[in-house]
């Protein structure tokens, strides 16, 4: 057991209080000096159903989950189990213990609440013994009488913290204040009583021998706990985005609600519109009108702002919209993470459309990506779209205070001032040419505002003329689709030569091996190739985030440089394989897929395990839940 | 400053103005009805003072969306049924300017019915016009939602057994507070209605009868016309609810057998836009979110000032 690092994993059922707790435990370990990373698992329902967040703290960066976990405390689930309420949701038996035993790693600890896990229950998963041949350090307390006793039962959650606090020797004074911070009256002296109690009666009553303890650690600087979600909302924010619209969806609907909320505060407007293509054309019209606007959704949801998506890329509308992926298709597993919408997103809308896509991998790549789209959105008058998924969107980790500490760009890019606009080309009508392609720079016409003095034109997602006149003149077709089409060329030509690059490498230099991956499996890949050179192989990684338009000199640069590389993603058709193979024209031989689609994100011991089977040239499968879907030729 | 001078700027409004040069002419067929629309527009626009620039006309797909193609205003031609997601936001957006929404029966009532009961439901500040002829135009005469029941068509072949929708009814009961009808054959009461509805605070529907001369030949709807407003016969109280629903059920029940009811149906003058009603709970700037772009008073806010909740 890596001593290292502690993998707390808090388990019961949904609507137990298992977020907020666990919310606060990471911060109370971040505030101690650890890096955290937090991952959440739950099932798409209100009340019930087995759900657990794994909160993973060390003194050194954390990219990933990890693998497995070291520390269980498992809660139970009062709405399914408590009879005396005669409260049952759901027909499933909520097992906190049975069910998150088989990644409970050797010497780990177990605290389970005697109170609503059965003894039959105990019995039934023969916990002692399994207890033994792991070295599993076993701790029944009845942390819901505990509650009671001092409060409501539904507190046993701080019981559980006060508990792991008093195993882990951690002091409480983190705990304590964070409490204080996010409630108030009785119900915070409860709490704290309950807290007090649970961590005496484990100092003063048990004898533990485990080795397992809170990590020191310490930060230079301030930190803060956020979610992908988090940071993609306030690098709009940050943007100047003011106007957002949509329609429910989750994942989507976490970036919705934090600029939903913050939005009146900063003389913002957000919208809960009937539905998705409402939502994503109320962006559009918003924009249009001179306002900094964006929408979003979900797979299902997203796939109904196909229609606007492409009304922006004809008018020429700057817009960002955001595609949080679930595991598909239709409404798939509206809770668990996977990265199969790519194509959907990449090709979705008729005709030769395009569109800026970026797929950040971690939470600070998620607040400079949105940025970016908005700037390249509003520059280059396109639409942008930031993909990422279920599992960037819930998972917090801790960022540099500092890294935020930026000025706020709120320009309208390439839109015209009435002073701008009189110098500006106008047809014999007086109409504005706005969508000129004579003087084009970039395939980028400038535009300008309704209401502005001198600047009226029509737009249209009919193919039209300068002054925006439905045409289908061929001349003017051919001249229009190609400036247009200009506008990808120049924004990848602007990404390569005047700004700093969004992919990320890790790993030797030199290495002859590559794994290669994209979005959120970004932190996984990095610390599975550490893994894997510490143990002496030769191993690099890229992760690309640009997947339109396509970083092509960097990937290909990369790829030259392996003899054999593997790509790594969620989802079952190797989509992100299949955008390589396309961009770049070859290295069909080259690349092998390390596939995963169960629901779950990857862990880095199964991508070192992909690379062992994938290089051993045996004839074996992975014996996780993953698929090796071999090189062409293969 | 304002960035948007256009807006509010009082000038004389030459009639002229709302009219494109020479290009592009109008695609309509010899007496289709669009054209009513569109010279009454033409007419309401000027006499209201608004200039050309603080007008934005969106329109949606079919004859009826080419609208903003012959009226020399700001103009987003949309897709089919969109265009009231739009230019809702749109005026969210600049609430100075002056917004018009316009499409067809098919457009509004059929695959955008839904944004018109939002639209509706949640009372922009803004006008609806519906080019209502009963039929699909520029796809060539299908059964549109408000053709009527027995109407043959290519899609229909045997007459379609549906009934025809109650747009007047349906929009009074998603909560729109201005809802008139007018008809193209009816200029003078169609330019006074299209004038009222504009200075309307609120959603203002307009159920415009346009006939088709090319694929519906065969509607009734054209004559004879009754003003509900000047007939003796038609006494009711436009601002009564319960009133204005009897007089639209009545002209819905006979609009195909004959007389067509045309005028105010129901107005409300009471209600608070949506605009109004998003800045008294706080959730809309008094001043139009657009000009904070031009504003460099303005200190924009940052994400780094929220981070005390996640430290």
């Amino acid at each position: 057991m890596s001593s290292d690092e502690l993998i707390w994993r808090i388990a019961g059922g949904s609507g137990d209080g298992i977020d907020s707790t666990s919310q606060n435990f990471a911060k109370a370990l971040m505030r101690s000096g650890l890096d955290v990373f937090t991952h959440r698992h739950y099932p798409s329902r209100i009340r019930g159903g087995h759900t657990y967040v794994e909160i993973r703290a060390a003194d050194r960066e954390v990219q990933s989950r990890g693998d497995g976990y070291n520390f269980l405390l498992a809660l139970g689930d009062s709405f399914a189990r408590n009879p005396q309420e005669e409260a049952y949701y759901g027909n499933e038996e909520i097992k906190p213990l049975s069910e998150n035993l088989d990644d409970l790693r050797e010497g780990g600890i177990i605290v389970y609440d005697e109170g609503l896990v059965s003894e039959e229950d105990v019995e039934a998963i023969n916990l002692e013994e399994r207890a033994e041949a792991n070295d599993w350090h076993v701790f029944p307390m009845d942390l819901r009488s505990l509650a009671r006793d001092h409060g409501r039962e539904v507190m046993r959650n701080t019981a559980g913290v006060g508990v792991t606090a008093a195993l882990l020797e951690m002091d409480l004074e983190h705990i304590e204040d964070l409490m204080s911070d996010a409630m108030g009256g009785d119900i915070l002296e409860s709490n704290l009583e309950i807290l007090h109690e649970a961590y005496d009666i484990v100092t003063e009553e048990y004898d533990f021998e485990h080795d397992l303890r809170v990590p020191e650690g310490s930060h230079e600087t301030e930190q803060a706990l956020l979610s992908g979600s988090n940071a993609i909302a306030y690098g709009a924010i940050d943007a100047g985005c003011r106007f957002i619209a949509g329609y429910p969806m989750t994942p989507w609907t976490d970036v919705f609600t934090i600029l939903s909320q913050n939005f009146p505060d900063m003389g913002g407007v957000s919208e809960q519109v009937e539905d998705e293509i409402a939502a994503a054309a109320l962006a559009v019209g918003a924009s249009h009108a001179g306002v900094k606007a964006m929408s979003g959704s979900s797979g299902g949801g997203f796939a109904l702002m196909s229609e606007p998506l492409g009304l922006a890329e004809m008018t020429e509308t700057p817009l960002v919209l955001i595609e949080a992926m679930r595991a598909g298709p239709s409404t798939g597993m509206p809770t668990k993470p996977e990265q199969a919408d790519l194509e959907h997103v990449l090709y979705t809308s008729q005709g030769d459309s395009q569109r800026v896509v970026f797929a950040p991998g971690n939470i600070e790549e998620a607040y400079e990506q949105t940025r970016l789209a908005f700037e390249i959105a509003w520059d280059y008058q396109i639409p942008a779209i930031i993909i990422y998924d279920q599992k960037l969107s819930g998972e917090n980790t801790n960022v540099d205070v500092e890294f935020f500490d930026r000025e706020p760009k709120p320009d309208l890019g390439s839109t015209l001032t009435e002073d701008e606009l009189r110098e500006a080309a106008h047809d014999n009508s007086g109409k504005f040419k706005r969508f000129n392609h004579e003087d084009a720079e970039n395939g980028v016409s400038p535009r300008s505002l309704p209401g502005q003095k001198g600047g009226r034109y029509l737009a249209t997602g009919n193919e039209h003329s300068p002054v925006g006149h439905i045409s289908e003149d061929p001349d003017n077709r051919v001249a229009q689709m190609d400036r247009r089409l200009d506008k990808l060329e120049s924004i990848r030509r602007e990404l390569d030569e005047e700004r700093e690059s969004t992919q990320t490498y890790f790993g030797d230099e030199t290495a002859e091996y590559g794994i290669i991956t994209w979005g959120s499996s970004q932190g996984a890949v990095e610390e599975a190739i550490e893994r894997l050179n510490e143990n002496g192989h030769s191993v690099k990684g890229l992760s690309v985030s640009d997947m339109m338009p396509f970083p092509e000199q960097e990937v290909t640069e990369f790829l030259e440089s392996v003899d054999e590389a593997m790509v790594v993603e969620m989802n079952a058709t190797a989509q992100f394989r299949g955008l390589l193979q396309k961009e770049l024209g070859r290295f069909g031989e080259k690349l092998t897929s390390l596939l995963k689609y169960n629901g779950n994100p990857f862990e880095p011991a199964e991508i070192v395990e992909g690379y062992e089977v994938n290089l051993a040239d045996e004839d074996r499968e992975p014996t996780a839940q993953v698929r090796i879907e071999p090189a062409a030729g293969d | 400053m304002s960035a948007f001078n256009a807006i509010g700027e009082e000038r004389e409004i030459d009639r002229d103005e709302f009219t494109p040069g020479v290009e592009p002419q109008p695609t309509w067929c010899p007496g289709c009805g669009d054209f009513g629309v569109l010279k009454s527009l033409k007419q309401a626009l000027p006499e209201i003072g608004k200039t050309p620039e603080e007008v934005l006309t969106v329109t949606g797909i079919g004859c009826s969306g080419k609208l903003n193609s012959y009226l020399d205003t700001y103009g987003f031609h949309t897709i089919h049924g969109r265009s009231l997601p739009v230019a809702r936001a749109a005026k969210l957006a600049n609430t100075d300017l002056e917004v018009i929404a316009a499409g067809g029966d098919g457009d509004g009532y059929g695959i955008g019915g839904n944004h018109f009961i939002h639209s509706a439901r949640e009372n922009h500040d803004m006008t609806y016009i519906v080019f209502n002829n009963e039929i699909f135009g520029l796809t060539k005469g299908q059964t549109s939602p408000t053709s009527p029941k027995g109407h043959k068509s290519k899609t229909q072949p045997s007459g379609s057994a549906k009934t025809p929708i109650r747009p007047l009814s349906q929009s009074l009961t998603a909560g729109a507070s201005y809802i008139a009808r007018t008809a193209a054959v009816n200029p003078n009461q169609a330019k006074e209605i299209i004038k009222e509805a504009i200075e309307h605070d609120g959603f203002a529907h307009i159920d415009f009868l346009t006939q088709c001369p090319t694929w519906n030949k065969d509607a009734r709807q054209y004559v004879p016309y009754v003003d509900v407003q000047e007939s003796d016969d038609y006494d009711f109280d436009v601002t009564n609810r319960e009133e204005a629903a009897e007089m639209m059920r009545e002209t819905e029940d006979v609009l195909n057998e004959g007389t067509v009811l045309t005028g105010r149906y129901y107005v409300d003058e009471d209600r608070p836009s949506y605009q109004a009603e998003k800045q008294a709970v706080g959730e809309m700037p008094d001043q139009p979110l657009a000009e904070r772009y031009f504003d460099d008073d303005v200190e924009w806010e940052r994400s780094y000032d929220l981070l005390e909740r996640h430290t």
